[in-house]
């Protein structure tokens, strides 16, 4: 899709931003009473709250695995997150996106651990701006974390993509809709494996390799802020107990 | 539904019976509450609402619409609410049950019958295009008490609302026309004693319930009666009295929240 927009002049971008800048994201772990685990995310215009429940039986009970856990990811966007209402409840959109968060989170949870349970992780978008999956993902995981789910890695997750022929880190609203592609990635930090992948737009072999190691890049800056709210919440110790 | 054990049972009841509450409240005495708008950029109005460990967000969006047959000139609302599975681990994904359409419902007619809307002021072209107001409730938190942070949620919401007409090019933005808000109180009886704003272990072994709208005047809006327990005449007086006193502090507390 082509725009009137400039999306990149002078090495700065429409917001501002340089080309290897993230937006700004601020974490904040177990922010829910009920929840086993939470957290609360703004990533520049996206407010995300994600919840873990479980492990506990699966229920129906033909989903349930004898050898492991399964993982139950449900991303769901308030009808008031963006500008038309949405109407409530899941679309193919978010069917899809809740399975390949689902598939993410499976492999870093040490599911053999619990057998015929499920881990269930609710993803709730409240405002979205651009880049609500990585969003999604990278708050699931600290909640996961919250929760105490044994896990390999605390996963992470960030886009790159392509604007005006220039390679760049998190895409913003207008990049989204106006730029040439979109490069989701989520990854395991310590190891370096992929766990997540999506692309839509138009790259040439060069770009990928340059977007994909910028992708990656952004993911270990998150990485760290991902921790630091964990840290926050854990070092502190209660008063009188 | 979880069921509560019977240990907890004795223990709320035996406190009851000393005039005492498991969170040390007195039986008239709301939690605390805690308003916050503006929450949601995409929201034409939005809160998040604390009542204790229960948390509610609201967010209203705007459209444009037909208008129904039988009133030409004037606008429309509709009122969703989502128990979703993140509040709670006994809420399950999937359409509204029950649960979450009674209590879209109770909030919606407390809006809808109190005339908060002007929704006469919300007519574009009559008969044609008509103002339409969603009102959106996402339960997150849920430690009891639903209908009254609900409501008070939605009602900080409308308050911080402002008419999109720039986005749609109806010319300038507004703040939506609103009447006075009647605020809404729940109390729930359990073994003859009565307590107001009940906590999720409080409303889980609640006999009946009763949910009071009442205005800045004191005079009653709306009521709602629920459960199958019954309330004698005395409680009811005793009931919308405490809903009148905790009323007004929260209507306070409601408009000093969205700065009026």
């Amino acid at each position: 899709m082509k725009s009137d927009v400039i999306l990149f002049e002078n090495g700065k971008r429409l917001d501002g931003r340089k080309p290897d800048e993230l937006r700004e994201v601020k974490i904040e772990a177990g922010v829910l009473h009920r929840a086993e685990g939470s957290c609360y995310l703004e990533w520049g215009g996206n407010k995300v709250i994600a919840a873990v429940y479980g492990p506990r039986e699966a229920i129906p009970r033909h989903t349930q695995n004898p050898l492991r856990a399964i993982v139950n990811a449900r991303y769901n966007m308030a009808a008031f997150s963006v500008d038309d209402r949405k109407r409530p409840g899941p679309d193919r959109r978010s069917r899809e996106i809740s399975k390949v968060i689902s598939e993410a989170l499976e492999n870093i949870i040490l599911l053999e651990r619990f057998p015929r349970a499920s881990i269930d992780v609710n993803i709730e978008v409240l405002d979205a701006e651009a880049g609500t999956r990585c969003a999604g993902l990278t708050a699931a995981a600290v909640a996961l974390a919250d929760a105490g789910i044994p896990m390999r890695d605390i996963p992470v997750s960030c886009a790159a993509g392509k604007i005006e022929d220039q390679i760049v880190l998190d895409l913003g609203k207008e990049e989204d809709n106006y730029g040439a592609a979109d490069l989701p990635v989520a990854i395991s930090p310590r190891t370096g494996e992929i766990l997540l992948l999506q692309m839509d737009g138009h790259l040439t072999l060069d770009e990928f390799d340059k977007a994909l190691d910028l992708a990656i890049k952004g993911c270990h800056i998150v990485s760290d802020i991902q921790k630091k709210a964990l840290l926050e919440k854990y070092q502190s110790v209660p008063e009188g107990k | 539904m979880t069921i509560t054990p019977s240990i907890k049972r004795d223990y709320l009841e035996k406190l009851a019976k000393n005039g005492k509450r498991a969170d040390g409240r007195r039986f008239d005495e709301f939690r605390k509450i805690e308003i916050e708008t503006g929450i949601i950029n995409k929201a034409e109005g939005s809160a998040r609402v604390k009542i204790g460990n229960t948390q509610v967000i609201a967010g209203i969006k705007m459209d444009i619409g037909e208008p129904y047959p039988d009133t030409p000139n004037e606008g429309a609302m509709a009122t969703a609410a989502e128990l979703i599975p993140l509040a709670s681990p006994d809420f399950e994904a999937g359409p509204p049950r029950e649960k979450a359409i009674e209590l879209a419902r109770v909030v919606d007619r407390g809006i809808r019958e109190s005339k908060l809307i002007e929704i006469e002021k919300l007519c574009v072209e009559p008969g044609e295009k008509v103002w339409i107001v969603f009102i959106d409730i996402h339960i997150i938190d849920f430690d009891g008490n639903l209908f009254d942070a609900a409501s008070l949620a939605a009602l900080a919401a409308l308050l911080t609302t402002n008419v999109p007409s720039k986005r749609l090019e109806l010319g300038e933005d507004y703040p939506l026309p609103l009447k006075e808000p009647p605020v809404s109180c729940t109390s729930v009886k359990f073994n003859d004693v009565v307590l107001m704003d009940p906590s999720l272990d409080e409303e889980e072994i609640a006999e009946a319930r009763l949910t009071v709208a009442t205005d800045k005047n004191g005079d009653i809006r709306a009521m709602q009666k629920g459960l199958n327990g019954s309330f004698n005449t005395e409680e009811i007086k005793k009931a919308i009295n405490t809903s009148i006193d905790n009323g007004k502090k929260i209507q306070e507390q409601l408009y000093k929240s969205v700065g009026k």
